[in-house]
């Protein structure tokens, strides 16, 4: 996982698997930036995650939530095709912005 | 009905465990030459089921979980995640998408994602007793050949 700062917006680069058990990690460090530089947009990258189920939705809710809070907006993008089936069961893109890999929305 | 192949196994209710058994109840199934597709859809199914385990079955401690797995003739793989925890109050309620007993980081997404990605979901629950959730996959690949 990677996080690169620009002014107020914070890109999180997430790699590798999410499930329960690692999404407590993730969530931990995101929160962690967060806090500090409450970013106007949070976007969280998926292009490099290799397998999700529905923690990773749980993970982008409570990422919107936080964000929310303080008046930013999130972005899901680049999600595979896998992930953005999972996503969609949520209904998450009815107030988030959720991208799918290659620009699709 | 019976199994051209099946394994059982027991593993401690731990969350570093839910990719160890998504793990091995994908390659068991690997034998029926699934698609990656397909194979992905077993993986997310069973660590749903595993998960709900590890969060709900237990929530103060650590139990047994009881996988058994079996191949059948014309491509079917079915797979059965059992505990012996708290049991599931009102099975219908936790099966609709968008509700979880624990909000907060869950999505209350579990049985839905199982849902959708297996041909058959059937959970069986007694409170104080445990649950079992048994998920039918069937693969479109070539059967096992002998």
């Amino acid at each position: 996982m990677e996080l690169i700062t620009s002014g107020k917006c914070m890109t999180v680069f997430l790699s590798g698997e999410i499930d329960h058990h690692t999404a407590a990690d993730i969530r931990k460090v995101i929160d962690e930036e967060t806090d500090k530089l409450l970013p106007q947009v949070l976007v969280l990258d998926f292009s490099a995650v290799t397998f999700m189920d529905s923690s990773g939705v749980g993970l982008v809710m409570g990422r919107y939530r936080n964000v929310s809070a303080h008046g930013g907006r999130l972005e899901a993008v680049n999600l595979p095709p896998w992930c953005y089936r999972i996503m969609k069961l949520s209904g998450l893109e009815k107030i988030a912005k959720i991208q799918m890999s290659g620009g699709r929305r | 009905m019976k199994p051209i192949n099946k394994f059982t196994m027991t593993m401690d209710s731990r969350s570093a465990n839910e990719g160890f058994a998504r793990l091995v109840a994908s390659g068991f199934a690997a034998q029926l030459d699934p698609t990656v597709e397909e194979l992905c859809d077993i993986k997310t199914a069973v660590s749903e089921a595993v998960t709900n385990c590890i969060v709900h079955a237990y929530p103060d401690g650590v139990g047994n979980v009881y996988i058994f797995a079996a191949i059948y003739d014309g491509g079917l793989f079915r797979i059965r995640i059992r505990d012996r925890g708290c049991g599931i109050e009102d099975i219908r309620k936790a099966m609709e998408p968008l509700y979880s007993s624990l909000g907060g980081e869950r999505a209350g997404l579990g049985f839905a994602v199982m849902e959708s990605f297996c041909d058959k979901v059937s959970v069986r629950s007694t409170l104080g007793k445990g649950t079992s959730v048994t998920l039918d996959k069937r693969i479109k690949g070539k059967p096992l050949a002998d």
